[in-house]
């Protein structure tokens, strides 16, 4: 396998995302209704005038599934996209400068890693004004300190590179040399820290919504389950107003994992070697297990 | 044992730090926040509740200082303030209610999980690139990718409400009482089946994903390789050889599951009506009881923390490599 071909399960996952920020981009164009406006008799199953049957409210649940997309997605982004540049920006500073600093920082990551998330950030959605800001507030203090673990340790492993040294060398800033030198080396690990945080991020804020902590008001995935639970879906047999909802939530999910995977198999020579050693041993029917395998893929 | 004592000192600061949190949050909320707390109380108060609050949460007006040594001083009487939602109960007797309930659930699915995951992750590693390697992880990681209490929802459509096999709300019979009798026991464990089921089934990839990388580092080592030379059952390299060292690195990825999971199941008990801290939680969300939902907050993460000291003695019991440290 060359490394410019993208494996088949980043195309997949590639695929999905795609066909799911269509939906959040084109949201209003696609959907045949106003996904908050009572459009028919409520909770309807699927049927030709609403795909996905309607709500226990009268509204279409494909429009809100599509208007979901936009709220949930855009949350989930830019939240993962503000918990990555805060880990990077930590990470970096730790991993660089060591000594007090990096004590300091490290210890603030590993406390904010052990507080659990979820408690907290239902303490803090209650307090903060609900909306979407509010939201992405909590959404970043509760989930950074992962990164900032991950990009640390990464930073640290590159630091005794000769480029690093070569830099220092020069008489270079350590400043300079974190972002212009390290940060961009390492832009895989980057990469897969945001996908990480954007899955947690989706997760969560469907998690607080459904909880009824956010704008009750807005149509987001979250929001979607907490009227559907609140209007008592399953006892009533209204699968349809869940599935749909659900169904996106993890297809997102495992497209974003599955992308994530492969940018590991894709920069990681050594994780290549794996996957082609097994498919190697497979096509000759030998058994992957009964035999030691040539790289070592740990340590 | 420095790096227990190590350990420890982290733990207890990310008690202070929690501690601390829980005091500043609600005074950051914008405008004066011990008026914007109470103004959502009006009308359902009474003047000595509202009283008792502002004390036991240290609204007492003076310096911030003085508020935090009062609000310290409560809390470390046991004194959580009152709750609004079940007044005039002690938010420390309600959150008494279901912290049995919650410690029940998790820790028995969050166990299940754990040896599950690992046991497959240990096969899918041993028939690396088998139909059960292949197959099995992205299904896994598929299902992991659905927040846990949808999973819930589901599972309690189609086997509480579709079969109507299994119980859907509540952690036994309503017509029974709570005593030791086997009739009790297997009523609680019916009523534990489904929602322990959704945390298994959205957690175990993981544990699988994980165990199955450090199971493929270790049999790459020499000693995998002479246990083969010496012709021993596969089932005893696998197990007494590999498994047992892979098996490091995913009790210390425990503790920190622990909370994650915590905060899964939260949402599951609400699923299912299942009396723990989640169902109070979201009752305390509800009715904006700002004491129960903090009080939830604390005693979660002084749990949570305290399940992480554990997992490092256990760690440190089970790698002698860390005693030397």
């Amino acid at each position: 396998m060359t490394s410019t071909k993208i494996p088949r399960k980043a195309s997949a996952g590639l695929v999905i995302l795609g066909v799911f920020f269509l939906m959040a981009l084109l949201g209003p164009l696609v959907a045949p209704y106003d996904p908050s406006a009572f459009v028919d008799i409520p909770l309807q199953p699927p049927s030709r005038a609403h795909l996905l049957g309607t709500t226990g409210q009268g509204q279409d649940v494909w429009s809100q599934t599509i208007a979901g997309a936009r709220t949930s997605l855009l949350v989930g982004f830019v939240a993962g996209l503000a918990m990555t540049t805060i880990g990077a920006i930590v990470g970096a500073i730790a991993g660089t400068f060591g000594g007090l600093v990096d004590d300091v920082l490290s210890l603030l990551t590993n406390v904010s890693l052990v507080i659990p998330g979820l408690p907290l950030a239902v303490v803090l959605a209650a307090y903060l004004p609900a909306g979407t800001k509010a939201l992405l507030v909590v959404l970043v203090a509760t989930g950074w300190a992962w990164n900032a673990r991950v990009i640390r340790a990464q930073v640290l492993s590159l630091r005794n590179k000769d480029f690093v040294a070569a830099a220092i060398v020069t008489g270079e800033s350590r400043l300079y040399i974190v972002f212009r030198e390290i940060l961009p080396n390492m832009t895989s690990v980057l990469a897969s820290c945001f996908i990480s945080a954007t899955v947690y991020a989706i997760g969560a804020q469907v998690g607080l919504e459904f909880l009824g902590l956010g704008d009750m008001s807005l149509v987001t995935w979250g929001t979607n389950l907490y009227w559907a639970s609140n209007d008592a879906a399953l006892l009533t047999g209204a699968w349809w107003t869940l599935v749909p909802t659900g169904l996106s939530v993890a297809l997102v999910g495992t497209a974003l994992v599955l992308v994530s995977f492969s940018l590991d198999e894709i920069t990681n020579p050594r994780l290549r070697a794996v996957s082609d050693w097994a498919r190697a041993l497979a096509t000759r029917g030998i058994r992957p297990g009964a035999s030691t395998p040539v790289v070592r893929d740990h340590g | 044992m420095r790096y227990l004592l190590r350990q420890l000192g982290l733990y207890v600061l990310a008690a202070w730090a929690s501690l601390t949190l829980n005091f500043i949050v609600p005074r950051l909320a914008p405008g004066d926040p011990a008026s914007a707390m109470f103004a959502r109380y009006k009308g359902q108060l009474q003047p000595e509740a509202l009283a008792a609050l502002r004390e036991a949460f240290g609204f007492t007006g003076g310096p911030l200082h003085e508020q935090y040594a009062s609000y310290l001083a409560h809390l470390f009487r046991g004194d959580l303030g009152v709750s609004v939602a079940y007044f005039p109960a002690k938010v420390t007797d309600v959150l008494g209610m279901g912290l049995g309930w919650t410690a029940l659930l998790t820790g028995s699915s969050v166990v299940v999980a754990f040896a599950l995951g690992s046991l497959l992750g240990v096969i899918a590693a041993w028939r690396r690139g088998g139909a059960f390697d292949t197959t099995l992880p992205p299904l896994l990681v598929f299902l992991g990718a659905f927040p846990y209490f949808w999973l819930a929802m589901m599972l309690l459509y189609g086997f509480g409400f579709t079969l109507d096999v299994l119980p859907l709300r509540h952690a036994y019979d309503d017509t029974l009482a709570p005593s030791l009798s086997f009739s009790f026991l297997a009523s609680v464990a019916e009523h534990l089946l489904l929602p322990a089921t959704s945390i298994v089934l959205a957690s175990v990839g993981g544990w699988m994903l994980s165990m199955r990388s450090s199971m493929i580092g270790v049999l790459a080592e020499d000693y995998v390789t002479m246990a083969h030379a010496k012709g021993l059952s596969p089932l005893r390299i696998m197990f007494h050889y590999a498994a047992r060292n892979a098996l490091l690195p995913n009790v210390t990825g425990f503790g920190m599951a622990l909370g994650f999971v915590l905060g899964g199941s939260l949402l599951t008990e609400i699923v299912f009506s299942y009396p723990g801290q989640g169902y109070l939680l979201v009752q305390a969300v509800r009715s904006q009881d700002y004491p129960l939902m903090q009080g939830i907050f604390l005693t979660i993460t002084m749990a949570v923390l305290a399940a992480n000291f554990l997992v490092d003695v256990l760690y440190v019991w089970l790698d002698p490599r860390t005693r030397g440290r």
